[in-house]
């Protein structure tokens, strides 16, 4: 090896570690028991225990907040995914007026903060009872998910070959048919990326969690937790074990699908 | 073309119209009247610019735009920090790949959990310090969290951590996509690692580093609010150490029921981020270019 690779392979060691040293840092502390900690805040655990993550599981909802984050994640991502579709494939592939504009302001959305949508959202479910919803919170991840979405499967479905349609409209088939029958199964490493990256978005919010789902029962996992560590402030090994439960879900989903999450989040980078 | 077909395409995108008009369409119309009206509950009288006054007029509205403002210094340690990665992740040398995954996990873990993860770490009695005072660095043991002449500081490396992944990534996209040749040449004459960088490879990335600190800058006005909730305890504390514009309007609305007030300091976040649509779309038209 030359040494000119040795300091490539220091800088980017280096730079791994420091990437990891929440994870690890959160791993290892999770596993030590609170006299271990007290002491001794950077050595790996030498008698390494479980009892911290059976409290977190046991003490506190985290199961429940999770199942809450699960079913908004659903939700949202479901109804993204079919309204941006049927857009997608109509603004692609047919011809209307107004079609142009509709992308470029739909574009355009991807770039207005969260924040800025929230005081009327929030006095409107006030007064009509949808705070504390699954169905007013998932209306709203769905609508602030779905213009990256039309914009990447626009993309995706223009470069579908033409011939594709000419042939499927001559055996007859319908608009409807060649988007669940051709445009959709030819776009599958898209639609992949669209769950992966719309999940993460939905799964990791906070701001929208904490606003609308202001319920105990409601709760999402990141609500949850901004909760959680407050309470149990001292206690730095408990905390730590709930971070790792509820950093494991999306670390799994990187490390199986990982070419996805690069892609698609360097595509949504605008968000 | 009959009526029919002609109705087929406005089908197709109705869902899209409806949602969009409810989720963006409904709110931005909405802040506006707001801003000009004291609103209790679901309405009110309309009080002309009272609203702006009064936000402009107050302290912590300015305190937390300073904060905004200052976290933009971020940026350039983020563009930094991306180039010297991505450019040695281009050079492909061994292990490249797995690296490229690792450096990546900062932009997969959720800022909630990371935040808090980085508040223990930071204690004062954490292992930061502990390692500084190991060093004999004790000047340098500072109250991370605690302290608020040091608290934003803490606030602005998370963000530096997390956000230069997204970076990395970025940048080594387009570094995968330049013309090899021209860098197979350049070593052909004898250009050296550094040569090569500063002459060919920076100058093509000109286009990808503008869309990413114009990403950037976006971010870190409008979208920090998760960052410094878990961080400053949910009050940009210590004391308004940490206090970004999400936190003021998430205060005005939630815990002061003042919708009014955190309308019109929505339509001017909503106005900064508008004026900043053009150049980020000039800028991803100009690395799509580069790319092409």
């Amino acid at each position: 090896m030359k040494a000119g690779d040795a300091v490539k392979h220091g800088v980017l060691l280096f730079a791994s570690f420091l990437a990891l040293v929440p994870t690890l840092f959160m791993i290892s502390t999770a596993l030590k028991s609170d006299e271990q900690y007290a002491v001794d805040k950077l050595g790996l655990p030498t008698m390494p225990v479980l009892d911290h993550f059976r409290e977190v599981l046991v003490e506190s909802p985290f199961l429940s907040w999770m199942l809450n984050s699960f079913i908004l994640v659903a939700g949202a991502v479901v109804l993204s995914i079919v309204v941006s579709c049927l857009a997608a494939y109509a603004i692609a592939r047919m011809e209307f007026k107004g079609r142009d504009s509709l992308l470029a302001i739909t574009a355009s959305l991807m770039a207005v903060p969260p924040i800025v949508m929230i005081v009327p959202l929030f006095v409107l479910y006030s007064r009509i009872g949808l705070i504390s919803t699954y169905q007013g919170a998932i209306l709203i991840y769905a609508g602030l998910i779905t213009p990256f979405s039309v914009y990447l499967l626009t993309t995706f479905f223009r470069t579908v070959p033409r011939e594709l349609f000419e042939s499927a409209r001559m055996d007859g088939a319908g608009d409807f048919t060649i988007l669940t029958r051709i445009v959709l199964p030819l776009s599958a490493p898209a639609l992949v990326t669209l769950l992966v990256v719309n999940s993460l978005y939905v799964w990791n919010d906070l701001l929208i969690a904490i606003i609308f789902l202001q319920d105990d029962a409601k709760r999402t996992l990141m609500a949850g937790i901004s909760i959680f560590q407050g309470r149990y402030n001292n206690q730095v090994p408990l905390t730590m074990a709930g971070m790792v439960i509820a950093s494991a879900p999306m670390l799994i989903l990187y490390i199986s699908f990982q070419k996805y999450f690069i892609r698609g989040l360097m595509a949504g980078a605008v968000k | 073309m009959n009526n029919r077909s002609r109705l087929v395409p406005y089908l197709y995108v109705a869902p899209l119209v409806l949602l969009l008009a409810f989720v963006f369409g409904y709110p931005l119309v909405r802040i506006f009247e707001f801003s000009f009206k004291m609103v209790r509950g679901i309405n009110g009288p309309w009080i002309g610019l009272r609203n702006y006054e009064l936000v402009l007029t107050q302290d912590v509205f300015w305190e937390s735009v300073l904060h905004n403002v200052q976290l933009l210094l971020a940026i350039p340690a983020m563009v930094v920090i991306s180039l010297l990665v991505s450019v040695l992740l281009y050079d492909r040398i061994a292990g490249w790949k797995l690296y490229r995954i690792i450096v990546f996990v900062p932009f997969v873990l959720a800022i909630p959990i990371i935040a808090v993860v980085m508040k223990r770490i930071f204690q004062f009695n954490g292992p930061v310090n502990e390692i500084l005072r190991w060093l004999s660095l004790d000047f340098l043991a500072l109250d991370w969290i605690g302290s608020s002449d040091v608290a934003l500081w803490t606030v602005m490396i998370l963000i530096i951590w997390r956000e230069s992944a997204l970076g990395i990534i970025l940048f080594l996209a387009r570094l995968l996509s330049l013309d090899e040749a021209l860098i197979e040449a350049a070593k052909l004459e004898g250009a050296n690692w550094w040569q090569r960088v500063r002459y060919i490879i920076l100058p093509q990335m000109r286009g990808v580093i503008e869309f990413y600190s114009v990403v950037s800058v976006i971010t870190i006005l409008a979208a920090v609010f998760a960052y410094v909730f878990i961080m400053g305890g949910g009050r940009g504390g210590p004391g308004t150490s940490t206090m970004v514009v999400e936190l003021y309007i998430f205060n005005a609305l939630i815990r002061t029921s003042l919708p009014g007030i955190a309308s019109a300091a929505s339509v001017m976040l909503f106005l900064v981020s508008v004026a900043l649509i053009f150049p980020l779309f000039r800028a991803r038209r100009r690395a799509n270019a580069d790319e092409a």
